[in-house]
């Protein structure tokens, strides 16, 4: 017998991988042998589904049924009533929001209806380590159509100028010009390279990898047909080490390219040769900027150079380079398939297509999502990600991670897109979508970014070398509570001087996430600096604890915790904390069983 | 290294396969009742014929799945199709050799074979 009635499909991604998927997939395949339906049942690992907070995911087809937050144990009852008997268990079935209402269908789900899935295709659809499901889910259609008519480049250029794709890393250049460039580029020894970055750095962001993760030929056939177009014979994936899923199936991926005929020499019979080289990067920050990363590949220490010349004339080992990021390849073959006409009906005026956001933070739905441009940041905060959790109040969310800026409640309508984002000072990013609620203090926040972009800057550089490190300081200076609102005169013109100094992007954006907190929360830097007090309850320096008299009963259960011995007070007497030695950690708030402990 | 034609021939196989997870609410579901009574009757050799059938014909539009008992065991093994917008059809003591019949003329010409349904039994 060889035909499958039914695929069990469990998410592989790095969510549902940390959440234990591993065991459950061992835990289906043994209880597909005990019941001997090994041959009519294909368990499928497959890439990210992008639900990241409910993992692990399974999902059974034909049904289509989604099981959410499934353990080991659970898989039994799955196999035995839904695979044996045909009965969905509905105890599993993925639950949404308040309502209690479970889905049996992704799709219906409000975390799906706003989502438009296009470099995310085969996430979740697809087996990740088989080009055998890449190429039933109509991959190697692009390559093939190509290399067999050998359409002309520029054909090829200018239908991705028509489509309107822009950089998906964050700069958001035009991608067709960027292609043309390196097209166009002279080089004497005819040699040339195609990149890819995958050195995705900023906090809170795992696009790229979960494409990497869930569909990595979709990368690497967009690579060939660039090195096709604009006349390269090798490719470079620069990734991070920390990603160790993604580069294992990378690895896997071209390996099976390789066998396949689809990477190496004369692709499907043509006189085109391609391959591609992994490049591991050790997790700077500094490397996912195009000219450092490519100072990275040749073996140098990844640090910057100014620009021009470009990439696109002088890249790579000094010869013409095109380097795209993972999500904009993921987009190419898409367009190419389905004509530039229906990329460009997405999106607004000047940015088209999607954009794929990590959702992370004070969000319910932490996790993946592909959206129409344009779509605006509410329906991304209440309607996908389900609001803030525990009811808390959505105060800002950051995108861009520490190279972008903040945008305030009141702006939540804003639509996303390159240039509305840039026009409220903050800025696309490569996705990372950070929400933050009333809890969050955004001097805080500020300082957080920055201190990470203390540690990131490569040193090469004076004005982001010891321009971050002042900037870090005065914000220090102001959440201790010895700030002077002169302070805040100085931090904007330091962060003048930073962007407009800086060698590279890292340097120019760091100063954003000040800037745009000081723009649209400026009264609570004030808060710190006149009346020293975090108006959020979170920098500890301005924080107060303070026994209400009255209200204590003297039961010592505050002293007994308290891991400075800062409290004292007789049996039945109220208690006094003693502020000097006090260190703010709020375990005497947290046992109070009489609420006589207030924070200020 | 493959040919383009073995590249093509793997892309159809996997489609066809891969099918399976795509939406479907308009296939013809076969639905073939394997609890105890079921299996012990032989309802897994018939579910088998199924599959190979239906993979022997490259039919797109079909799924197999199981089911429990519908109840009437004597009768086992009972499979039943539904075909969308018609009434369901419920085979009674089948037989691998009976599928091919089932396939050919019910899935895809829509004549149900009226020998073997629950009614002819009864």
């Amino acid at each position: 017998m060889n035909h499958v009635r039914c695929h069990v499909m469990v998410c592989a991604g790095t969510g549902c991988t940390s959440s234990e998927s591993p065991k459950v997939l061992a835990a289906f395949e043994k209880e597909i042998k005990a019941h001997k339906l090994q041959d009519e049942v294909r368990i499928v690992k497959t890439g990210c589904f992008g639900l990241c907070s409910q993992g692990p995911i399974v999902m059974i087809f034909p049904e289509g049924a989604c099981y959410s937050k499934v353990t080991e144990l659970d898989v039994p009852e799955i196999v035995s009533e839904h695979i044996v008997k045909g009965r969905i268990v509905t105890r599993l079935l993925h639950m949404e929001g308040d309502e209690g209402k479970s889905a049996t269908s992704l799709s219906d789900t409000q975390f799906y209806k706003h989502q438009l899935r296009i470099a995310l295709r085969n996430c979740g659809v697809i087996n990740p380590e088989s080009i055998d499901e890449y190429l039933g889910a109509d991959g190697y259609t692009a390559l093939e159509r190509i290399l067999t008519e050998q359409t002309p480049p520029q054909e090829i250029i200018d239908c991705l100028k028509k489509s309107g794709l822009r950089g998906r890393g964050g700069a958001g250049f035009s991608t067709g010009l960027k292609w043309q460039f390196t097209h166009d580029a002279v080089s004497e020894d005819g040699v040339k390279y195609v990149c890819c970055n995958a050195d995705e750095g900023d906090p809170g962001a795992f696009m790229d990898r979960s494409v990497l993760e869930g569909d990595p030929f979709s990368v690497i056939e967009a690579m060939t047909i660039a090195g096709y177009t604009i006349g390269s014979n090798q490719g470079y994936i620069y990734i991070r080490a920390e990603y160790p899923i993604a580069v294992k199936r990378l690895e896997i991926a071209i390996g099976q390219a390789r066998k396949y005929g689809l990477l190496g020499k004369n692709i499907l019979g043509s006189d085109f040769s391609f391959d591609i080289e992994l490049r591991l990067g050790a997790g700077a920050f500094v490397c996912g900027e195009e000219t450092a990363l490519m100072t990275s590949i040749e073996g140098h220490r990844g640090e910057p150079r100014p620009r021009p010349p470009f990439p696109a004339n002088k890249g790579l080992f000094g010869k013409p380079t095109l380097l795209n990021n993972v999500e904009t390849y993921a987009n190419i073959t898409w367009i190419l398939n389905n004509g530039w006409e229906k990329f460009a009906a997405i999106g607004t005026e000047k940015s088209k297509g999607t954009k794929v956001f990590a959702l992370g933070g004070k969000i319910t739905n932490t996790g993946l999502v592909e959206i129409p441009m344009g779509t605006t940041l509410r329906t991304i905060v209440e309607d996908i990600g389900g609001g803030c959790p525990n009811g808390k109040k959505f105060k800002a969310a950051q995108t861009g991670g520490p190279s972008g800026g903040c945008i305030p409640a009141e702006l939540i309508d804003t639509p996303i897109d390159y240039d509305s984002l840039t026009a409220i000072g903050s800025m696309m990013g490569s996705g990372g979508l950070i929400v933050m609620d009333e809890d969050n203090c955004m001097v805080d926040i500020a300082k957080f970014f920055l201190e990470f972009c203390v540690d990131e800057s490569c040193g090469k550089c004076a004005p982001c070398r010891i321009g971050t490190k002042r900037l870090y300081d005065l914000l220090c200076k102001i959440t201790d509570g010895k700030g002077t609102l002169e302070d805040l005169d100085t931090i904007e013109e330091l962060c003048y001087h930073l962007k407009s100094s800086a060698l590279c992007a890292l340097g120019q954006s760091a100063p954003n996430p000040v800037l745009s907190t000081l723009r649209y929360f400026r009264d609570e830097y004030v808060a710190h600096v006149v009346e020293k007090r975090c108006p959020a309850g979170v920098c500890r320096n301005l924080l107060r604890y303070e026994i209400d008299p009255g209200k204590c009963k003297g039961c010592t259960l505050c002293a007994k915790n308290c891991p400075v011995g800062a409290i004292t007070g007789a049996v039945k007497a109220p208690h006094i904390i003693d502020q000097n030695k006090c260190i703010k950690c709020g375990l005497c708030q947290s046992n109070c069983r009489f609420d006589a402990i207030t924070k200020r | 290294m493959k040919s383009l034609e073995e590249l093509r021939a793997i892309r159809e196989k996997m489609k066809r396969q891969m099918d399976l997870r795509g939406p479907n609410e308009d296939h013809i579901r076969v639905v073939v009742g394997m609890a105890t009574c079921g299996i012990a009757a032989g309802a897994r050799p018939v579910m088998a014929a199924f599959l190979d059938e239906v993979e022997k014909r490259g039919l797109k539009n079909v799924t197999v799945s199981q089911t429990g008992c519908i109840g009437v065991c004597r009768l086992e093994p009972i499979v039943e199709v539904f075909v969308p917008g018609e009434e369901k059809v419920t085979y009674v003591k089948m037989k691998p050799d009976m599928v091919p019949a089932i396939v050919e003329q019910h899935l895809v010409n829509h004549n149900v074979v009226t020998d073997y349904t629950i009614g002819a039994a009864e």
